[in-house]
């Protein structure tokens, strides 16, 4: 018997691992499918008449296409608005990228004082639950009169601790003789850090460029607590809006999420190896 | 040694970034602690000299109100469901993908990273017409294979369900990241020298690559485990805590009661509870991790 099973090993274990290979890759390609169907249900049901929405039994594919939907998100609802506050949030976060790249470097490299302490204490923030601070952040702002206005929305997600802890990861690695090189050459310290640390550090200000974006263009609760005002909310903000007054025009509902969701998962697609690896480097160590 | 300019310059370079996480992250929790023990609404938001000391009065109406009590038990129900149901699926699938190690076990990755980087509310609002009774999408695919309709959204129980499910489509990605980049760090002479000694690919699963991921495992469990604490969205926009307040979660309570009734001491004194459930949980579970590496 087990000489037998012995003299078959060399053979089996080839022919075994072919076949597992197939079954785990229909396992998943079967998860697969269930994990992108969401999205193609969407998509689909976006381009739908109203009418067709409600048919029983649902179709998939729709009888006739229209843009109707989208065209009724700009043009009787204010999804322009919300796209252009969107995109000023987008750009005030690449400006707290910015500033997260700044705090990286002076963590990075330099000594002074308690700067272990410091440290320390940033990235303890990152266990602060958002629900403990959102009261106090909304009297906070209430208190600098920042309610109801977009520096408000912004300020309290401007800057993270976790991007200025990548930051700092990332801006140890450059050789400190680089820098005194350029300091030799008579620049400052704010120019030492534009002209050579920023360009050093491209492949972590991509990645955290791309993930600012994705954070900025969803961002939801901010803009939902401190804008009374709908010339103030974002997409997130006014697709929200949009199902609780056209709660039964589902066409209408997923031609507002396709229009939210379908540049994000192209950026996605389009990044996603750094985006997936910039998880995998700081994920772990 | 290295001059005046340089003895300044790091506090140039962390300062904005300092002042902003104190502003909006240190100096919040001790206004949430003070505001906890006092009467601030949307009076007292207007005119100070409104508010008043109330002590305890807070914390003990909270954890007696009805409510809060639902609401606790319902995180509960996410966090003892939804965390192992996460953490189960996400490492199943990175085993399988890092398996697989070719290009197209790597197209997996992407599809089921995808749902994590979109937006949360555009996903409830989708999900939700998938759970609608009679148009959606998931009754009519139980209809065709000759099942019952679920009430997804409208019985108390399937409802959490129905939101855990959702949350886990949405979970996966990250931790099947996180497990994938750990399953990458184990030394391939591990698996080498256990097949020169004849174990099967289940045996090196159990006895090699489980004990090795201890490690991801429990960061993994940690963060999904305050992530369903803090529930929030999903709850908000697609059942609005409904049916019965059956899915409302802690946070929920917290936003309602502070930004929409804006009883803003009651609601502080609810998040602190929270906070303080966080941190045990935490502590425990730190504990408990680091017996079981000591053994």
């Amino acid at each position: 018997m087990s000489s037998q099973a012995k003299a078959a090993k060399p053979a089996k274990p080839a022919s075994g691992e072919k076949a597992l290979k197939w079954i785990l890759g229909i396992t998943l390609a079967v998860g697969g499918i269930l994990v992108i169907l969401p999205f193609i249900w969407m998509i689909l049901s976006s381009f739908k008449h109203e009418g067709e929405i409600q048919n029983i039994p649902p179709t998939l594919w729709p009888e006739r296409f229209t843009t109707e939907n989208f065209k009724n998100l700009f043009e009787n609802l204010n999804f322009g608005v919300y796209l252009k506050n969107t995109f000023i949030i987008v750009l005030f976060s690449f400006f707290g990228l910015f500033l997260n790249a700044m705090a990286g470097f002076g963590f990075a490299k330099y000594k002074f004082k308690a700067k272990d302490k410091l440290f320390y204490l940033v990235l303890a923030t990152m266990m602060i639950p958002g629900q403990v601070t959102m009261i106090p952040v909304y009297l906070i702002l209430n208190e600098m009169q920042l309610t109801n206005t977009m520096i408000g929305v912004v300020l309290p997600g401007l800057v993270g601790a976790f991007g200025i802890f990548l930051f700092r990861q990332f801006m140890s690695t450059i050789p400190d003789e680089l820098l005194e090189a350029t300091r030799l050459d008579g620049a400052g310290e704010f120019r030492t850090f534009l002209q050579i640390v920023l360009p050093i550090s491209k492949p972590i200000l991509a990645v955290q460029g791309i993930l600012a974006f994705i954070g900025g263009w969803n961002s939801f609760l901010w803009p939902l607590i401190i804008a009374n005002d709908e010339k103030l909310y974002t997409l997130s903000v006014g697709l929200s809006l949009l199902k609780g007054q056209y709660g039964g025009n589902y066409a209408l509902q997923m031609a507002g999420s396709t229009f939210m969701v379908v540049p994000i998962i192209i950026i996605f697609i389009f990044f996603q190896k750094h985006i997936i690896e910039n998880y995998s480097i700081s994920g772990m160590k | 040694m290295k001059g005046i300019t340089h003895s300044k310059a790091p506090y140039f370079f962390i300062a904005p970034t300092l002042i902003l996480l104190t502003v909006f992250s240190l100096l919040p929790i001790l206004v949430a602690l003070i505001i906890s023990f006092t009467d601030m609404d949307l009076a007292g938001l207007a005119d100070w000299s409104t508010i008043s000391f109330v002590g305890l009065k807070n914390y003990a109406d909270v954890i007696t109100d009805p409510i809060f009590i639902k609401a606790i038990l319902n995180t509960l129900f996410y966090v003892v469901f939804g965390v192992p149901f996460v953490i189960l699926c996400s490492l199943a699938i990175a085993i399988m993908i890092n398996y697989g190690a070719n290009r197209i076990f790597k197209v997996f990755r992407v599809i089921f990273y995808m749902p994590s980087v979109t937006n949360v509310v555009a996903v409830a609002v989708v999900w939700g017409f998938l759970y609608n009774p009679i148009f959606g999408l998931f009754n009519y695919l139980l209809e065709w294979v000759q099942l019952p309709a679920v009430p997804w959204l409208q019985d108390p129980i399937m409802a959490k369900i129905s939101l855990i499910l959702m949350a886990l489509w949405r979970g996966i990605g990250l931790n099947m990241i996180i497990f994938i980049a750990a399953l990458q760090g184990i030394p391939k002479t591990y698996y080498e020298a256990a097949q020169l000694d004849g174990a099967s690919t289940w045996k090196q699963l159990t006895n090699i690559t489980i004990p090795m991921l201890r490690f991801a495992i429990f960061f993994v469990s940690i963060t999904t485990m305050i992530g369903w604490l803090q529930f929030f969205e999903e709850p908000f926009i697609m059942t609005n805590g409904g049916p019965l307040d059956s899915t409302t979660s802690v946070a929920l309570f917290i936003y309602r009661n502070g930004f929409q009734l804006s009883d803003f001491g009651y609601a502080a004194a609810g998040s602190f509870v929270l906070f303080i459930a966080i941190i045990v949980i935490t502590l425990v579970q730190f504990r408990f991790q680091s017996k079981e590496t000591d053994l």
